[in-house]
């Protein structure tokens, strides 16, 4: 709680709360921040806003039924949080998805890092001042959206991964529509780079702004495009590949530059890089079983399970303590927000408090995966 | 470095320590007091160098808590899980490992929040998501709420 004396401490400091119902932050999340006239002398986030204790719901949850609560984590990576649960019960229960399934999964996962960075980049335009860029992306976006809506019946919390495969399969437009979306993103790639990345005032607005040394980002567990900006190696895809990423042809985006310019290029060209991953697997699609035989009821074995994949953010985790019930004993998630946004105040301190919007936005958090 | 290779180097100087392979990960099992020692150790020598934790948490046993961390090297390439048991469930205590990997900072707050897990020489030891008067530690097995509804 902030009393009013605590506005201004007897350095001289100037303590002022951004958020929860900032626009820039992206959702509930509150921010402490103390300043010596513009300057960010230190920043405390404060959390809890829209905690739904997930964790404690899925000691009471099923097998089947937990996974759909880790949609309305990292909301804009519905799918792949689905997948590494899925992938833990499968992996507990020594299941292995059948080859469409892996094909779909894959699919669909790439199509969600696609439509959360487009919406990445639409929010980050908004947050620096650039309004048009937010209509560019959401028309792209809105297309994926319809993917998805045609074959998992949900635009934003799909839960189309179950342990075994895909719940259902795919719709007989799906190819060609993918196809479609595609071409159309292709078709648009350079009215993004006019926009935004060729624009001088942005690039200006991010250069040089969050430096976050590769030392401090390993330290502080930060992954995902935020980590690699910085020159980590730490795609999930490449070094503990899941669902078939071994036999795909991709390379790990990397920049040094360690700035809000570098994490900005690692997401541009992961967009790209997903196109890529797409058009491979469109037209091989194996057929086949979308679902492996599985019991009705789960039950794993005794033990604890980890699994980990990369989402739009990072390194999703997924622990589960499991007493051979029915029920999980204990359900963890690792959540790579929580981390990326341990590290922002390393990196917003001594920056201008008009640059922690530029951070922030790079930086990519979705609260609801923070609070969980 | 293999599963092996690296138990025979933490039983050089931690005898008490107990393994488990039986899953994807070594697990090394101690007692909360070693903690620190070992976490350094793992840390900081050359053919350890764990500099990456990407998973913490806590379990309530019931009888005892049982601390995980999950840790990863990004030279080597090897990875363990430490299990630190705390076996006072009246006042758990452990050190905090804030010292070492920046990371447990918030990690450590939310264990705090939710498990009721005290860290020693932690910077800044607060709850995290729950108000400051919230009674109660809702991720331990005993918790009850007036709320809950059994499912």
């Amino acid at each position: 709680m902030l009393l009013e004396q605590d506005h201004i401490t007897e350095e001289g400091e100037f303590v002022i709360n951004m958020g929860p119902q900032h626009p820039a932050t992206h959702g509930v999340l509150h921010l402490k921040v103390w300043l010596d006239g513009e300057t960010i002398k230190k920043i405390e986030p404060h959390l809890g806003y829209i905690h739904r204790s997930i964790e404690k719901m899925c000691e009471s949850l099923s097998y089947r039924q937990f996974i759909f609560t880790t949609s309305r984590m990292d909301y804009l990576s519905a799918h792949i949080n689905n997948q590494a649960c899925a992938l833990a019960v499968e992996k507990a229960m020594q299941v292995e998805a059948t080859p469409r399934a892996k094909a779909i999964r894959i699919i669909l996962a790439e199509f969600t890092r696609l439509a959360s960075h487009q919406l990445w980049w639409a929010a980050m335009g908004l947050d620096l001042g650039a309004v048009t860029p937010f209509f560019y992306a959401f028309r792209e976006r809105e297309a994926i959206n319809e993917i998805m809506e045609e074959t998992c019946g949900a635009r934003l919390t799909q839960n189309y991964m179950v342990p075994g495969g895909v719940m259902v399969d795919i719709h007989p437009n799906f190819q060609k529509r993918a196809k479609d979306v595609i071409n159309q993103i292709k078709e648009k790639a350079h009215e993004y780079e006019e926009l935004l990345t060729g624009n001088v005032i942005f690039q200006q607005r991010l250069k040089g702004v969050g430096y976050l040394s590769k030392e401090d980002a390993v330290s502080y567990g930060v992954t995902g495009p935020t980590a690699r900006g910085s020159g980590i190696s730490c795609d999930i895809r490449k070094h503990f590949p899941y669902d078939g990423y071994e036999h795909l042809q991709f390379d790990e985006i990397l920049e040094t530059g360690g700035d809000s310019w570098a994490r900005y290029l690692v997401r541009i060209a992961e967009m790209k890089q997903s196109v890529s991953i797409i058009e491979q697997l469109i037209d091989n699609i194996p057929e086949g079983d979308f679902q492996a035989k599985t019991k009705s009821v789960i039950k794993l074995p005794k033990g604890e399970f980890y699994q980990r994949v990369e989402t739009a953010r990072g390194e999703f985790g997924v622990y589960i303590v499991s007493e051979g019930a029915t029920t999980p004993y204990r359900c963890k998630f690792r959540s790579p927000n929580l981390s990326n946004l341990s590290a922002i105040p390393k990196m917003a301190q001594g920056a201008k408090i008009a640059d922690l919007m530029a951070i922030m936005g790079t930086v990519d958090l979705v609260i609801p995966d923070i609070d969980r | 470095m293999a599963n092996e290779e690296l138990q025979s180097n933490i039983s050089e100087f931690l005898p008490s320590a107990t393994y488990d392979e039986s899953g994807e990960f070594l697990n090394v099992s101690i007692a909360s007091d070693d903690l620190l020692p070992l976490m350094k150790t793992l840390y900081s020598r050359s053919d350890f160098q764990f500099d990456y934790l990407f998973c913490l948490t806590c379990i309530d046993w019931k009888d005892h808590f049982m601390m995980v961390y999950h840790l990863l090297s990004k030279t080597h390439n090897h990875s363990i899980v430490v299990k630190a048991r705390i076996a006072d469930i009246n006042n758990p205590q452990i050190e905090s490992v804030n010292s070492i990997w920046k990371t447990a900072e918030l990690n450590e707050d939310e264990v705090y929040d939710l498990f009721g897990v005290q860290f020693l020489n932690h910077p800044n030891l607060r709850r995290l998501f729950l108000e400051e008067d919230w009674n109660g530690y809702p991720l331990r097995k005993n918790y009850t709420d007036e709320n809950m509804i059994k499912l």
